[in-house]
């Protein structure tokens, strides 16, 4: 048993962070908040990295690679706050024409909600009656439908792996402003109280990532399930812990914290949500 | 990135399944919790039959991935835990593996691995429990012996144990981490009382020692004289590694039966009682795969549990509460009859989150040694 990242997937991990801190920096990603819309040319930018071909089976010109690749990128995809309907377009790659290229966007129904309608090219599910609702995040426009669609666990597996990433990042946050931010003479970092939030934020995204890590290498779909419900608890409360670290700066528009929080808001509501979850977890006991 | 085990790792546990099943049909019923001698005897039994096996070693010699194949193997055949061993095995003698002589590894270590000694564990003070290193039991030097001074608490097997691995000051001028030493102490030495403590259990699973004038040999010190505090922390990252591994396994075992008796009695009508017993079956599961990569990890780095196993302890021992509060749930009033097994854990549960480093204790050390967040007071 091997259970740690071999050296090439370190490298593919490394390899997509870097292209994105290129190509969906910070200031993309704030100039992204004030002009929404879907950056088409980013999209085929990651079409030409291989980020929707990676699993595609190479005789069909896609990378080959498995499901543990797939959420090492979707992780990343997480931390950079990466907007549009990834999932979709990215299970899509292997039979809808130039999603694989970045060329053709792909949404779909996901609950009752929809991603991305009004941007997207192709659509799975029926959006007949879709009616759009003011999205509370601001990068992820949603449509509601009246009929449900179930997702099945590979769409959990990649919206866990997208909520690890946003996870870690808020931890991140929160323990870099906890070191520079000075009160009463000292790092507040210093301070039990904000150290032990902060030690929160690890305890969380440890066992999370430990969980989706195992889902995408057995493919069970209960761990897929299972590893969700883990990742978008760590999200959320991460964000929110993240937050509280910032004081009065993490409740303005103009940090970070709060994209991360209702991104992972929307997450939690689409695949497999918790209620549900913990019911299907609960009946294979 | 696999979990798939080697076929080395496949046929040791096979060979150890094997043993397993031929092992524990011939072992003697379990003695009562209050029968201390009977408790040695039968803990020190199992510890000669894995010797006798070839598993007595397993806690130091094995990979860390067959250390865990071990954990979960024997919890589930049902077979018996550490028990009075688990100083022996986890703490005093990897400790003396790591810094003792030849001649200390030669007596202390065989009597270990074969079942014939027990050692006990004489760290915490009245007032050194979280900053244990400010414990104030003294020792000085007379010709070629230590005499030690003071009081140890939260003891465990003490009125059993034939050795103790202690921590003394022999510099009191010293920085308090600097003049502590280790010394394996005879609990049989004159000067050496053992007074039983009650938990809120009702067992008397730890006990106080008072150590008055004791006549320690200068050739017990493992270490050198005043590096004690060194010595000492090889062994709390033993006691904080993957020990918890097979408990993860028994606590997802103990869901299952959970749901089997709430689905009995009619309780499984409740939708707020099978969502929380579905999120614990989440979190063991996710237990268990950080177990596998925390593993995965040692074997990486040489097999030495690192500042990590704080992560695992903090998340399992909050999770087992969370679990024997939910089988309160599933138990109704019956979650007050002591009679039942599942009452009786839910109030062991309750030191997971203070024994072996609380759990605020823990969140400081990842603080401090995995995000880097600077020292305060």
């Amino acid at each position: 048993m091997d259970f740690q990242l071999s050296a090439d997937q370190r490298a593919l991990r490394d390899g997509f962070r870097e292209i994105l801190r290129a190509r969906f920096g910070r200031d993309a990603l704030r100039a992204a908040v004030d002009a929404p819309g879907l950056d088409r040319e980013l999209w085929r930018a990651l079409g030409k990295a291989g980020f929707f071909a990676l699993c595609v089976p190479e005789a069909r010109g896609g990378l080959g690679q498995g499901a543990a690749e797939a959420v090492l990128v979707f992780e990343e995809a997480g931390r950079a706050l990466l907007p549009g309907p990834l999932v979709a377009t990215f299970l899509a790659a292997g039979d809808v024409e130039g999603a694989a290229t970045g060329e053709t966007v792909v949404t779909a129904v996901s609950g009752t909600l929809v991603p991305w309608l009004a941007e997207a090219d192709v659509v799975r599910g029926d959006v007949t009656a879709a009616e759009p609702l003011r999205s509370v995040d601001p990068l992820t426009p949603l449509h509601r439908v009246p009929g449900r669609r179930e997702d099945g666990p590979d769409v959990s597996l990649l919206l866990a792996a997208e909520q690890l990433g946003s996870a870690c990042a808020s931890r991140d946050a929160a323990v870099r402003y906890a070191g520079e931010r000075e009160q009463f003479g000292q790092p507040i970092g210093a301070f039990q109280a904000v150290k032990h939030l902060c030690a929160e934020l690890l305890v969380r995204t440890e066992p999370a990532r430990a969980a989706v890590y195992a889902a995408a290498v057995t493919g069970d779909p209960r761990e897929a399930v299972a590893a969700k419900l883990l990742a978008d608890d760590a999200a959320v409360r991460n964000a929110r812990d993240c937050l509280q670290v910032y004081g009065g700066m993490g409740f303005t528009w103009e940090a970070d914290v709060h994209l991360h929080l209702k991104r992972a808001w929307v997450r939690a509501r689409l695949g497999t949500t918790a209620a549900r979850a913990e019911e299907e977890l609960a009946a294979a006991l | 990135m696999d979990l798939a085990y080697t076929e080395e790792e496949e046929a040791f546990r096979d060979g150890l399944r094997e043993w397993l099943a031929r092992a524990l049909p011939t072992l003697p019923a379990p003695p009562s919790p209050h029968d201390w001698p009977g408790r040695r005897a039968y803990d020190t039994a199992w510890q000669r039959a894995l010797y006798d096996a070839g598993y007595g070693g397993v806690h130091w010699e094995a990979t860390p991935t067959q250390r865990l194949i071990f954990l979960e193997e024997t919890e589930e055949a049902g077979a018996p835990y550490v028990g009075a061993n688990f100083v022996g095995l986890l703490h005093a003698g990897p400790t003396i593996a790591a810094e003792g002589t030849p001649e200390q590894r030669a007596r202390w270590l065989p009597p270990i691995l074969r079942g014939d000694e027990v050692w006990c564990q004489g760290f915490s003070e009245p007032d050194a429990g979280s900053d244990l290193a400010s414990l104030r039991t003294r020792a000085w030097r007379d010709g070629d012996h230590y005499v030690v001074r003071g009081s140890k608490i939260w003891t465990s097997h003490a009125e059993v144990a034939d050795w103790c691995e202690l921590l003394v000051r022999t510099d009191p001028d010293a920085p308090k981490h600097r003049g502590l030493t280790w010394l394996a102490l005879p609990m049989a030495a004159p000067g050496v009382t053992v007074r039983p403590l009650r938990t809120l259990a009702g067992s008397t699973e730890f006990a106080e020692v008072f150590l008055d004038e004791v006549r320690v040999p200068v050739d017990h010190r493992v270490g050198a004289e005043d590096d004690g505090w060194r010595v000492t922390l090889v062994t709390l990252s033993y006691e904080r590694g993957t020990a918890f591994a097979g408990e993860v396994v028994a606590c997802r075992r103990v869901l299952g039966d959970l749901a089997r008796e709430a689905r009995a009695d009619g309780r499984w009508d409740d939708p707020v009682l099978r969502r929380r017993l579905g999120r614990l079956s989440a979190e063991f599961g996710a237990l268990w795969r950080l177990a596998q990569w925390n593993a995965s990890e040692a074997q990486h780095t040489g097999g030495v549990p690192g500042p990590g196993a704080s992560v695992f302890k903090l998340r399992y021992s909050h999770a087992r509460q969370e679990l024997y509060d939910a089988a309160a749930d599933v138990l109704g009033d019956d979650a007050l009859d002591l009679g039942r097994t599942w009452t009786r854990e839910r109030l062991s549960s309750l030191s997971y989150t203070i024994a072996a480093g609380t759990s605020q204790i823990q969140r400081t050390i990842v603080a401090e040694r995995l995000l880097g967040l600077p020292k305060g007071r």
